[in-house]
């Protein structure tokens, strides 16, 4: 295929902040303009993203959609180009910003044209972040996301906005800096940057160890993993709702991507040195977070620790190396993407009525707001992981997977299913049942038509995907097989090296 | 005699010559038209030295019995200089208009001072290095404290009149004992001569540095720089934020590699030392400040400290950074000190943070340049920031110098707290005041920079092969 399609989806929303920042944004017809045109600019974009899907050959596993420019330097290409697991995050990043934009429609009232423009150009990044290739071209897109982000949460945050904002981009960029020390030690030692030529390379064993810490740092930052999650919880509670939305849809996913892509196949024995830590800290995640989630009296903040707990998930079931376990993890990241952008969403469908997000204002929800109770339901139980639900393929295959590998693991994590039931279920009897206390709450009024288009597609894909995982996980299986072939050639390796070494010593 | 030997100097003569001539002028015509006469002929001579330069019609090779050396770096080095120089005389026309201080001499000062500095980065002996040094400094002591009537504008050109003189005296002590050691000035013969190792030469070496360090505000040196910075004229501040200081790397960086090649092992510790101490110190002290100037003082101590990192390693990659680093700070900081400039409320120039809040509100254009200058200076892709420290960290770890990489990253998250609290003021704060409306001649200024922040990434291998190609000529 000639059509450089990966490119124009890049460089479609980029366009359409160009076209943003022409209107003039005086007067309200200006402003309908805008939110139109971005509108609009998505959901082309969300088009063009579903014509990937289409022509994407699932048998093959090399990376398809090839593009590849001269840039900085002779092996240091603009070159991108995707396979099943980039397939679906870029799909689920157009898919979720059409609703970020109509989720914005009313809400925001002060610099619209700011706030569209920097949505814009955050998608263009994201979607960079997933096609990239190349290390450098990767870190570029990676950091680029923090300016969109930073001002997204910083100008139309809530009260401790300044605070959130400052935690969420310093504690990224310390994270990332040290990838970038790796990323270049990699170009001096290999003298390229191209993840294709380099997934064939053998690092030295105890390099190795140091550059895959290097990269982990930076995507367990991103994730975020225990103990370097705390700068979720507040930059979740102080987004706007968009901002959390994409936050937690798109942004956390990197973290998962970029183990996937880069830490796995180019550090393999780090990956599997380092298995038990990784272990550990996704076990503490699920647990610790899910109680901590539980005393939570904010709604956002109670999402986002249990978004913690379910990132747990994914990282324990990639590290698991077996197909149900990686397959598991990206699902769990696409089916994550959906849930908590639906509940954030939900909240935020609240939050523009009541404009708190207290659990103890609400109580008795139900009795206003019948339809929005039964969507939040759906929500909360794909939360949960309840069958039938896109949630519980991706809990029950990370789980599969790590029982296959590590008892214990499995076990531990095994209750962070109950405790997220704990959680989820105790929330929605605090907001949604209960008797009215709270004068506001009766004069609730249940969802218009642009509340019931931005929610009805979330709960149709959230069972469609939990009655029918084969569509993605078809998709994705002929790279996670070529994934873990790879990682286990390598282990087979650095094993027989093992023994040699060994069997030195012993004559 | 012929003539022709002193071609490849001929844009140093000619500007020293436009500068009498127009001091003359000066002198002799006081009327209120002189000002922009002398300056718009100013900006003339050296837009056509300017251009000489550019189009290759300067000749390479030495002059002056070995003493100046005209090559791709120096060539390279002067474009930089003269493009900062005819930007900093376009901006000064307006700014001292606004503040009333239409000077003549101001001119000469900076043509005298441009001269130094062209020499600077051609000296190829101990004698042309120290004397160009000194033509470069002594306009701009004179320069700090123009604005007479101001205390601290005085205060701070007597600061740096006295501590850049006991630097003088430093590094003319270095210079001699280096001399005494050697038997010769000319770099060449120093580097032939070096073989025999003593710690006399060592002495020289460090007391040179030392010397250096002053006029590159690296710590422990650099005190000076904020109160200097902070009493002078907005644009002689822009001025010494950026042209003396890409003269003096360059300087260090020739005499460092053709003169000493030998003794790189001490040197480079000495650097390393430099380096680190200024990225941290930069760091941490800009987050305290209030007044603008002052912290980008700070954040230019920090950002120096990342260029040497480039000198470190003596190699043709890490020359190259330093080239590339310098020509990016150039647009990066100009650009910033001319927004700085640009931003007046109610005729009086800005001079604290607090006094651009809520200026995306106000005026969302400059509020979107300077924030994205400040992503820039903090090293954010996909700012051409990002690709200065890039290769300064290339440089580093090609040295194996990992912790000083590790250093090198660890002062710019440092650093991007204190920029993000000035985008902070600009857009998550609000006020009143409103700003007065900004000339075209700065806007179109301070767009076509930031244009070039913004779109490096597009095509980065123009300015990198530029780079590359002048400090090749270097390791002939």
């Amino acid at each position: 295929m000639d059509w450089p399609i990966l490119s124009t989806i890049i460089l479609i929303p980029l366009l359409g902040s160009l076209t943003i920042l022409l209107i003039n944004s005086e007067d309200e017809i200006g402003n309908r303009n805008i939110k139109i045109v971005a509108l609009y600019t998505c959901i082309v974009n969300f088009l063009a993203s579903i014509f990937l899907w289409v022509n994407f050959d699932k048998l093959s596993s090399e990376f398809q959609f090839i593009e590849r420019y001269a840039w900085l330097a002779e092996n240091i290409t603009y070159h991108v180009g995707i396979d099943g697991i980039s397939l679906f995050l870029i799909i689920l990043t157009t898919f979720l910003m059409p609703f970020c934009i109509l989720a914005s429609w009313t809400n925001v009232k002060n610099k619209i044209k700011d706030y569209m423009v920097a949505f814009l150009i955050l998608e263009s990044l994201m979607i960079g972040v997933f096609c990239a290739l190349d290390l450098v071209v990767f870190y570029l897109f990676f950091e680029a996301c923090l300016i969109p982000m930073f001002l997204i949460i910083g100008v139309w945050g809530g009260a401790r906005r300044v605070y959130a904002t400052f935690k969420f981009f310093l504690y990224t960029l310390s994270g990332s800096v040290l990838m970038l020390i790796a990323i270049i030690y990699i170009y001096i030692v290999t003298g390229t940057t191209d993840v294709t030529i380099l997934s064939g390379y053998d690092f030295n064993y105890s390099i190795q160890n140091w550059l895959w810490l290097a990269f982990f740092i930076s995507f367990a930052v991103k994730m975020p993993m225990f103990p370097v999650h705390t700068w979720l919880p507040d930059a979740h509670v102080e987004a706007p709702t968009a901002g959390s939305v994409i936050l937690a849809g798109v942004l956390l996913k990197m973290g998962g991507y970029g183990i996937l892509r880069f830490s796995i196949p180019l550090f393999p024995i780090g990956s599997f040195v380092f298995t038990d830590l990784v272990f550990v800290l996704s076990v503490i995640a699920i647990i610790y977070t899910s109680f901590i989630a539980i005393a939570q009296e904010d709604i956002k903040k109670l999402i986002a620790y249990s978004s913690v707990a379910h990132m747990g998930f994914v990282t324990m079931g990639i590290f698991t190396f077996t197909d149900q376990g990686i397959q598991g993890g990206v699902f769990q990241m696409i089916s994550h993407g959906l849930i908590s952008s639906a509940l954030f969403l939900s909240v935020g469908v609240i939050y523009d009525r009541l404009h708190t997000r207290e659990i103890a204002v609400y109580g008795g929800v139900v009795k206003k707001m019948p339809i929005y109770a039964a969507f939040f339901l759906v929500f909360t139980m794909a939360n949960i992981g309840l069958p039938g639900t896109s949630g519980f393929v991706g809990e029950f295959l990370t789980l599969l997977g790590a029982f296959k590998v590590n008892l214990y693991v499995a076990f531990f994590a095994t209750t962070g299913v109950i405790l997220s039931a704990a959680y989820a279920l105790w929330l929605y009897k605090r907001v949604i049942f209960g008797v009215i206390t709270n004068d506001e709450v009766e004069k609730l009024l249940d969802l218009n038509l642009r509340e019931y288009i931005i929610l009805l597609p979330f709960v149709l894909l959230i069972i469609l995907f939990g009655v029918y995982p084969n569509m993605v996980i078809d998709l994705t299986a002929t790279s996670t097989t070529n994934l873990i072939d790879n990682y286990n050639y390598a282990i087979e390796q650095y094993q027989s090296h093992l023994v040699s070494v060994n069997l030195e010593i012993g004559t | 005699m012929n003539l022709l030997i002193f071609t490849p100097v001929l844009p140093e003569i000619a500007i020293t010559i436009v500068s009498m001539f127009l001091l003359i002028i000066g002198v002799f015509k006081k009327n209120e038209k002189t000002y922009s006469t002398i300056s718009n002929l100013a900006i003339l001579s050296l837009l056509v030295v300017l251009f000489l330069i550019f189009s290759g019609s300067v000749p390479k090779g030495v002059s002056f019995g070995g003493s100046l050396i005209t090559d791709s770096f120096s060539l390279y080095l002067k474009t930089l200089i003269l493009t900062s120089s005819i930007i900093i005389l376009i901006v000064s026309n307006i700014y001292l208009r606004n503040i009333n201080l239409l000077k003549f001499e101001y001119i000469i000062l900076v043509l005298l001072s441009v001269v130094g500095m062209m020499i600077m980065v051609s000296s190829n002996d101990l004698i042309s290095l120290y004397l160009s040094i000194e033509l470069q400094s002594l306009p701009l002591y004179v320069l700090a404290s123009i604005r007479n009537k101001s205390s601290k504008s005085t205060e701070s050109g007597l600061k740096y009149f006295v501590l850049g003189a006991l630097s003088s005296c430093i590094l003319l002590y270095g210079l001699s004992l280096i001399y005494g050691y050697t038997g010769s000035i000319y770099y060449n013969e120093i580097a032939s001569n070096l073989s025999e190792y003593d710690v006399g030469i060592l002495i020289g070496v460090a007391f040179t540095l030392a010397g250096f360090a002053f006029k590159i505000s690296a710590v422990p040196f650099h005190m000076w720089t904020p109160d200097v910075y902070e009493g002078s004229p907005t644009t002689v501040t822009a001025f010494f934020a950026v042209a003396p200081k890409i003269a003096a790397l360059g300087l260090i960086v020739r005499i460092l590699i053709t003169a000493m090649p030998n003794l790189i092992a001490d040197w480079q510790s000495i650097l390393i030392l430099l380096s680190i101490f200024s990225m941290l110190l930069g760091a941490f002290s800009a987050i305290g400040q209030r007044n603008l100037k002052r912290l980008l003082a700070y954040s230019s101590i920090s950002h120096m400290g990342f260029a040497l990192m480039g000198v470190i390693n003596g190699s043709f990659d890490g020359v190259r950074s330093l080239s590339l680093y310098m020509l990016i700070y150039l647009v990066m900081s100009l650009a910033l000190f001319i927004s700085i400039i640009a931003l007046k409320t109610n005729d009086e120039h800005i001079e604290n943070i607090e006094d651009i809040s809520g200026l995306a509100k106000i005026n969302p254009v400059m509020a979107l340049i300077i924030s994205i200058l400040l992503f820039s200076l903090a090293g954010i892709p996909p700012l051409a920031g990002f690709f200065a420290k890039f290769y300064v960290l290339y440089a580093a770890i090609d040295a194996k110098l990992y912790y000083l990489a590790i250093f090198g990253v660890l002062s710019s998250v440092i650093s991007a707290f204190y920029y993000l609290r000035i985008i902070k003021v600009m857009y998550f704060e609000e006020s009143a005041i409103s700003f007065d409306p900004i000339s075209k001649r700065l806007k179109t200024i301070i767009y076509l920079l930031t244009a070039i922040t913004l779109l490096f990434f597009l095509r980065p291998s123009i300015f990198i092969n530029f780079a590359g190609t002048a400090s090749a000529s270097l390791f002939i």
